[in-house]
């Protein structure tokens, strides 16, 4: 008997297992669309709020491609995946999709036949978005421009080339946990929090990931890294050294420069510029909700120039021949005298004190911006070496890519010249190899 | 003293290493090339190439360039005897006012001599950090296709 | 770079130094009159000779024009400049023509205050108008003045004289140089009203695309502009300016600027400041230093951007009626069938030339000689004499290429500091270059301005009524005394700019082209002078065209689509002149028109006009795709026709209108200076962007109409309008929203839809 029992019970067990398994790794087809749905005007115009509060655009455009027709490659640690086509093209992208579907891969990460998107679409933050969020931008992805445009193929890394085993990704990581509104907190701020964890989904960039590139939750917000950029911890931002206010977060938010701080660049910029299209008050919610987070790690330093009450003359002082005090006891004279030289011919033109910018504009001197205060030089130097891109249709923020013209050693000494006048106390190490590791890591740019 | 290698020859130069390469070249070595159009790397009247790479003398100090291959459009060609992308701009009569020219044969000679067959669009984008006021971009446009059409890079 | 000797030839400038300069500068130009004359008046230049073709009413005499050394060299001049039109190669091509040499033996000398004519500005199109026409009648009178000097020579009819190469051949072998021949003959004397006719066939310069004479060097490095002028001892200089204006210099340290290396020397007067160094980056450094040091007072504040065309509604000025012509007999019933009411506006723009303003100067033995790329020499030398208090023969203005300026840019301004800091240290050359912040601030913009439409048309699509009102500040704010220098705005003894008087039509202002050329039954047009300018303003490519073509074919389409008429049909039905039913149809034909190109956002617009109505013809058809969601605008295709008489250089007029289509583009789409109440944001190019290679049109295709033996009407500026106006039918018409803003596409625009 027992023999028998032990195999049938080996064999049931085996097969609850795989049918355990089938179930979790498989979703149904829904039925296409016979014909394009006709949509709201109201319902479409607010979805395209949302969709810039999703940054859809962002992932699903690629540069000098059609407007969300997909094909961007996102380098993940398991592989290359290229973004989707999300305009309502019936044959290559989800015009055929139904409204059902349209909210199940939102929620679940299901496509509409059934098979299982990567994570690296944040669904497990879209799914807190509300019914009518999620309809409304299903109505502006229906009123879009059609392009007839099919992603390349995926360059996952085995296993994970095989997407049912994402199933088991999202029994880890997939919650269903809309969130419920916190009576003790103002609208605005629940609106934030909304915003925030929801289609913001600024967590999937601002959090460490886990090796197997889920969201630390113990972690939550206290920073990240994505395509070589730090995304600094989003915690304790109220009450840091050289805090930020309500004012300069949505300056910084809505792609301008804030006082003190700085502004976006390298990933942050495109965000920016969505969340500059929405209405302030969506922004103000997402900063006050933001700057309401507690977190311990008190950057910069005391020593930091950003820290001192008084801003502190731009590194430019140094080109009237004055000293500036503290810089070079820190670094040895002949770096010192080099980065001086090359700030004085490369950055001052724009980053100097009496440059326009500074005078005109009001914008911060290099020594108390968040890249130079921050305890990674990795900002600083990415700002180098790619610049930030000129917009062609409206003012923006723009710097010149210094990749080309100075090697890993120039960059290096700049950047430890910039570091002694902004935190002369804790200067950065091993530039030169983090310069030459940046310069080198995800060549694709 | 600073030493520059421009167009195949070193030049030692009494100039500070903060001096822009731009100046060092108009100023030191009289070369009329690269321009001045606004010195924050934003127009690029100013583009030499550098190691086979197009950069913004303009805010490029001399001396991070010492000892590095530095080719200014002097270097292609002479009025008398003209490079060949040089002569695509003449016989297309690319320029108006031609302050932007020499910035601009620099920029395009650097996608020539890296890009066998490039498309209109990768043209476009690679000449976008060069402004035209006077609008002579489809001229540009079309000199540097004729140079690209002749196969010799020049 | 040839520098001609400083010795100026007082007997060729007799008629000027009849007081007739001099005087100019005490008065209001043109003395009690409301209007100037036109843009390029020159302000004392008198009409000697009223019959005479051209520039020669002004400067008749011959030897103004052209001269024959012994060696047998011919110099041409003229008084007009090279602009980077490519004009100075067409001029030399008139020239040639007329004397029938080949261009590589003439000696072509642009305008210099000591040697050449006084033709004003090179502006307004009026370079072939003016000095084209000029030399066309000059070259022409002197071959013959030559011929018949060879004639009584050799006692043989002048008609069996021939010429090659400047000499004269007789049909028995004898042959004599034009300089030869030149020796019975005085060229100091005044042209005559006829000249020798040569008919168009028998061009064989005019009408060619000769290759420019400047490409070359410009292409491979050459001393081309005085950018690139190197003068033996040169200092270099820079300008520290105020944060805005009205700001008062409180203090600088002038200690330790002076001890900066370089032997530097702070100019200082008032709250002028420069810093004047040997090297050109040590005085960059030093002025960095300025600009750090300096303390100002808080200065003016700035209009607030939002209301700004509500401002010039508010602001004083002065109403100039423009146009006031009823019906000779009432119309039809139903003549207000169709009708539109409407605001159109404009932002400030900006000239943005790609290279800063820059000038030479040097004060030496008692003479100031000043290379400019301005585009008027001699109002330019009046300016800067009163501005030092120097005798006008005592300053020459020599012009020099700069880059394209396309209008009253920077230009005199930096001359003007260039001689203020020559004064400072008399005996050495100095260099100013503006740096791209201080020509984006400081160089006279293009006036912002408010156009009101009331049109109608009736039931058969024929044009009623057409009224305007427009708003504007001055589009001419021209050198007519050194108070139109900004630099003297900062000295200790300010000197006040002269009153700000408009262009009289046809030329016009602000109201330059805000006469349809249709037929109207009735027409009531008036425009508001704005003579408190919250921005300094001045003459920008087009002047008011831009705005007012963009308002009038605006209205065509709108009534056109009341009527229920094609908008290409609608014109033609309401114009007459021949040659403009000419482009129109051609331009018609070739795009295809009313064919549309299928997708999404899709549209296409027309446009027509004729410069000032008395220029160049232009229509233009456009294909355009605008992605509804990102506001993003594709030009597909452009098709245009011009018709500018006498084509002298078919390559160089295409030239000219391919970029200013491509220039109109940028303006209409993209373009507006940015400021709040702290000052001007757009200090440079990342606050003003313009087009730059990913947004050109893909296909651009020029259709010439020539009219050989026809005047030339000028090409520089006839395109601007037009492309203004097609772009905003096409985007009314992909969109289906009729856009009354100017510029038409910045980001967010798509969000009104």
């Amino acid at each position: 008997m027992k023999r028998v029992t032990l195999y049938r019970a080996a064999s049931l067990i085996v097969v609850a297992g795989l049918t355990f398994c089938a179930a979790m790794m498989w979703r149904p087809s829904i039925d296409p669309l016979a014909q394009a749905p006709t949509m709201d005007d109201a319902s479409v115009r607010r979805g395209a709020r949302v969709a810039e509060q999703g940054d859809c655009a962002v992932c699903h455009t690629r540069p000098g491609g059609a407007y969300m027709a997909g094909g961007l490659p996102l380098v993940t640690p398991f592989g290359t995946l290229y973004t989707t086509n999300i305009t309502p093209d019936r044959d290559t992208g989800i015009g055929n999709w139904p409204p059902e579907a349209f909210a199940r891969a939102m929620r679940h990460g299901v496509s509409r036949d059934g098979h299982f998107l990567y994570p690296a679409f944040p669904y497990v933050h879209y799914s807190r978005m509300s019914d009518a969020d999620i309809s409304d931008v299903y109505a502006y992805l229906m009123s879009v421009d059609p392009v007839p445009a099919r992603a390349p193929d995926n360059h996952m890394m085995f296993p994970m080339n095989f997407r049912p085993l994402v199933s088991f990704w999202n029994l880890l990581f997939l919650r269903d946990d809309r969130l419920a509104d916190l009576p003790d907190r103002s609208p605005q701020w629940n609106r934030g929090r909304y915003l925030v964890e929801g289609a913001g989904h600024c967590s999937s960039c601002h959090t460490p990931l886990n090796f197997i590139g889920g969201e630390k939750n113990s972690e939550h917000l206290s920073g990240g890294q994505v395509d070589g950029w730090n995304a600094p911890a989003l915690t304790g931002m109220a009450r840091r050294n050289n805090p930020w206010s309500t004012e300069q977060l949505v300056t910084y938010l809505r792609a301008g420069v804030a006082g003190h701080h700085g502004a976006g660049a390298g990933p942050m910029l495109p965000v920016s510029l969505s969340l500059a299209q929405l209405p302030e008050t969506d922004v103000q919610a997402i900063a006050e909700y933001i700057l309401s987070l507690d977190g311990d790690t008190p950057t910069p330093a005391p020593d930091c120039a950003a820290t001192r009450t008084a801003a502190i003359p731009a590194p430019s002082a140094a080109t009237t021949g004055t000293e500036t005090p503290g810089a070079a006891s820190t670094s040895a004279a002949p770096a010192f005298a080099q980065g001086e030289a090359l700030f004085a011919g490369a950055c001052a033109g724009c980053h100097g004190g009496g440059a326009p910018m500074r005078t005109i504009d009001g914008r911060p001197g290099l020594s108390v911006v968040s890249a130079a205060t921050a305890s990674d030089p990795r900002n600083l130097i990415k700002t180098i070496l790619e610049g930030i891109p000129m917009s062609a249709r409206a003012p923006s923020h723009y710097m010149p890519p210094f990749a080309d013209s100075l090697d890993d050693a120039h960059i290096a000494a700049l950047a430890g010249y910039l570091r002694s006048h902004a935190c002369a106390a804790t200067p950065w190490p091993d530039l030169l190899e983090t310069v030459h590791t940046l310069r080198h890591e995800g060549q694709s740019k | 003293m600073i030493t520059l290698n421009v167009n195949g020859t070193d030049h030692s130069l009494d100039i500070d290493p903060d001096m822009p390469l731009l100046y060092a070249l108009r100023n030191h070595l009289q070369l009329n090339g690269a321009k001045y159009g606004c010195g924050l790397g934003q127009c690029g009247a100013c583009t030499v190439i550098v190691e086979g790479k197009p950069v913004f003398s303009c805010v490029l100090p001399s001396g991070a360039v010492a000892g590095r291959a530095v080719k200014t459009v002097e270097g292609l060609g002479s009025a008398d005897k003209p490079g060949v992308l040089q002569q695509a701009f003449i016989d297309n009569q690319a320029a108006q006012c031609g302050y932007c020219i020499a910035g601009m044969i620099m920029r395009a000679q650097a996608l020539i001599d890296t890009v066998a067959a490039p498309t209109d669009e990768q043209i476009r984008t690679h000449m976008a950090p060069n402004l035209c006021r006077c609008g002579t971009h489809l001229r540009i446009f079309a000199a540097i296709k004729a140079a690209l059409a002749t196969g010799v890079k020049g | 770079m040839k520098r001609r000797d400083a010795g100026i030839d007082q007997g060729r400038r007799a008629f000027l130094i009849n007081g007739a300069l001099v005087v100019g500068f005490a008065m209001v130009p043109g003395a009690g009159r409301a209007f100037a004359d036109t843009e390029v008046d020159t302000l004392g230049t008198q009409v000697l000779a009223p019959d005479l073709p051209g520039s020669l009413r002004t400067n008749p005499f011959l030897d103004a024009w052209i001269r024959i050394d012994e060696q047998n060299v011919i110099t041409v001049y003229t008084g007009k400049v090279e602009l980077g039109t490519g004009v100075k190669t067409a001029l030399l091509q008139v020239a040639a023509e007329r004397l029938e040499v080949e261009p590589h033996l003439i000696v072509f000398m642009t305008a210099d205050t000591a040697l050449t004519p006084n033709e004003g500005y090179t502006a307004g199109s009026h370079t072939m108008f003016d000095s084209g026409t000029a030399l066309f009648n000059a070259a022409a009178q002197v071959r013959q003045l030559l011929l018949e000097s060879a004639a009584r020579q050799w006692r043989t009819p002048v008609e069996q004289l021939g010429t090659q190469d400047a000499v004269i051949q007789c049909p028995d072998g004898k042959s004599m140089t034009y300089a030869q021949a030149l020796a019975g003959v005085e060229l100091h004397r005044y042209a005559s009203a006829q000249s020798p006719i040569m008919a168009p066939e028998r061009f064989t310069r005019i009408g060619q695309s000769l290759p420019r004479i400047d490409i070359p060097a410009k292409v491979s490095g050459g001393a081309s502009y005085v950018q690139d002028m190197r003068l033996p001892g040169m200092l270099h200089a820079r300008v520290i300016r105020p944060p805005r204006r009205g700001c008062q210099l409180e203090g600088i340290d002038q200690a330790a600027i002076e001890n900066m290396p370089g032997h530097v020397t702070l100019v200082r007067n008032g709250s002028y400041l420069a810093v004047v160094a040997e090297d050109e980056w040590q005085a960059i450094k030093a002025m960095r230093s300025g600009y750090e040091l300096a303390r100002w007072s808080q200065g003016d504040p700035l209009p607030d951007a939002a209301n700004i065309h509500q401002l010039l509604t508010q602001l004083p000025a002065k109403r100039y009626p423009i146009r006031n012509t009823v019906a000779s007999s009432p119309g039809p019933a139903d003549s207000s069938a169709h009708s539109w009411k409407a605001t159109l506006t404009k932002q400030y723009l900006m000239h943005g030339s790609i290279g800063p303003s820059c000038s030479l100067a040097w004060f030496n033995e008692g003479t100031l000689t000043v290379w400019t790329h301005t585009q008027g020499v001699y109002p330019l030398r009046a300016g800067i004499a009163e501005l030092l208090g120097l005798p006008l023969e005592k300053v020459r203005c020599v012009h020099v290429e700069g880059s394209g300026c396309y209008g009253h840019n920077g230009a005199d301004d930096a001359a003007a500091d260039a001689a203020l800091i020559a004064m400072a240290v008399p005996g050495k050359p100095v260099r100013v270059q503006w740096m791209r912040e201080q020509e984006h601030l400081w160089e006279p913009y293009s006036s912002a301005m408010r156009v009101e439409l009331d049109v109608t048309a009736d039931a058969a699509g024929h044009l009623g009524r057409w009224n305007t009102e427009l708003w504007t500040t001055p589009h001419n704010e021209r050198i007519v005394n050194a108070g139109r220098l900004l630099p003297a705005w900062l000295l200790a003894q300010p000197v006040a700019p002269a009153p700000s008087i408009p262009i009289a039509q046809p030329e016009g202002d602000g109201d330059r082209n805000v006469i349809p050329l249709y037929d109207v039954a009735n027409s009531r047009i008036n425009m508001t002078f704005v003579t408190q300018m919250p921005f300094r303003t001045s003459a920008m490519r087009s002047l008011g065209a831009h705005v007012n073509v963009f308002g009038i074919e605006s209205a065509m389409d709108e009534l056109a689509a009341q009527a229920g008429i094609d908008p290409v049909e609608f014109r033609l039905r309401n114009i007459s002149d021949p040659r403009a039913r000419a482009v129109i149809e051609q331009v018609a034909k070739a795009f295809g028109w009313p064919a549309r190109a299928g997708g999404p956002g899709s549209g296409i617009g027309f446009a027509f006009a004729r410069y000032k109505n008395i220029m160049g013809y232009c229509a233009i058809a456009v294909q355009v795709h605008v992605q509804r969601q990102t506001g993003e605008v594709v030009i597909d295709r452009v098709v245009t026709a011009v018709d500018v008489g006498q084509v002298v250089s078919p390559d160089g007029l295409r030239n000219q209108v391919e970029g200013g289509i491509i220039q109109s583009a940028s303006w209409t789409l993209y373009e507006q200076v940015d400021y709040d109440p702290a000052g001007v944001r757009s200090y440079d190019w990342s606050g003003y962007p313009i087009l730059r290679f990913p947004a050109l049109p893909l296909d651009v295709e020029v259709h010439v109409l020539d009219q050989p033996g026809q005047p030339f009407l000028g090409a520089a500026e006839i395109v601007q309008g037009p492309m203004a106006a097609a772009l905003g039918n096409a985007l009314s018409n992909a969109t289906g929203k009729r856009l009354l803003s100017l510029p038409l596409a910045r980001s967010g625009w798509h969000r009104s839809l």
